[in-house]
């Protein structure tokens, strides 16, 4: 990296650091930002426009409370499909609307034959274990097997947070 | 919860502008005003109806390493194991689940290579086997929730 690259992801890491625990309700938020930097309001607003270009910033927008909108349950649910259909299962799977994540993984044999995770919500448990057995009707004989895991208590929540 | 609030949960899960005036610009698309929109966001946020407002990252594409694990932890062990693995900072949530594999956690580090320090150290401290799911493909994250 030459210097004004290590000078950008430097700048890119503080604006991330200012702004992981959300923006400012300030009719310039970018500004408010940019302020707090000690940098002008283009360059954090391009540096933002790069960073939802390349993935690095998923959206941005209002994060909804899943639980407070009825949404109480999910389920993990976990699939044995063959490696050569992962990619096409997994996007026929993550394209449900009731599907928030979804991953291939490997699997750890002989205890666990499932390579795509998949979490599953709904208002219910049994709504989420109606939803799953859907999504097996939907993928037909390229299931081997699959489970559906439900969380029983949460241990640790802290979320994910960069390092300063 | 009004048809504005829901409107804002449905259309505002992605795309809040990046421009020097975001809200009166999300407002004009929406049909309402910049200052309602910043009044109906922070009463739903004061609220809890949202738990956050901004920019959603993602931590891998930060330089940072993450994982999903489990570990398959007998019974009458848990709540001892729970507070060993629960003592790592790199562990950034953990539920249990009703599974033989009954404890998951996410592991959130700098690098490949602390992710893999911290895998042992665990292994050490518990005297259990950590199963590694590190995300091999990623096909959609996000869930945009109607209401």
């Amino acid at each position: 990296m030459n210097s004004t690259e290590t000078n950008l992801a430097d700048l890119d890491r503080r604006i991330v650091l200012a702004s992981q625990a959300g923006l400012p309700l300030d009719a310039r938020p970018y500004h408010w930002l940019a302020k707090e930097l000690g940098v002008g309001p283009e360059l954090v607003m391009e540096r933002m426009r790069a960073m939802l270009s390349d993935g690095r910033v998923r959206r941005i927008g209002v994060v909804p409370n899943h639980y407070r909108l009825g949404y109480s349950a999910n389920g993990m649910s976990v699939w044995d499909v063959p490696d050569g259909d992962t990619r096409e299962i997994g996007r026929q799977v993550g394209d449900l609307d009731i599907v928030s994540h979804c991953y291939q993984r490997p699997r750890h044999l002989p205890r666990w034959p499932y390579n795509l995770f998949a979490m599953v919500h709904g208002r219910s448990r049994e709504e989420v274990t109606d939803k799953v057995a859907g999504i097996a009707a939907l993928l037909g004989d390229r299931v081997r097997s699959y489970d559906v895991l439900f969380s029983t208590r949460i241990l640790k929540k802290t979320g994910l947070r960069i390092q300063g | 919860m009004d048809e504005l609030d829901r409107h804002i949960i449905n259309s505002l899960q992605g795309g809040f502008p990046v421009s020097e005036r975001p809200f009166r610009d999300a407002a004009d698309e929406l049909g309402t005003t910049e200052s309602e929109l910043i009044t109906r966001i922070r009463c739903m946020l004061d609220d809890g109806l949202l738990t956050r407002f901004g920019p959603l990252y993602n931590a891998e594409n930060m330089g940072g390493a993450l994982s999903l694990c489990a570990m398959q932890v007998p019974p009458e062990h848990f709540d001892e194991v729970a507070e060993q693995v629960n003592a790592f900072p790199e562990v950034a949530h953990n539920y249990q689940r009703d599974h033989e594999m009954n404890m998951w956690f996410v592991l959130a580090t700098e690098s490949l290579e602390k992710l893999a320090e911290t895998l042992q150290k665990i292994e050490e401290d518990t005297g259990l086997t950590v199963c590694n799911f590190p995300k091999q493909e990623e096909f959609f994250v996000g869930l945009n929730f109607q209401v």
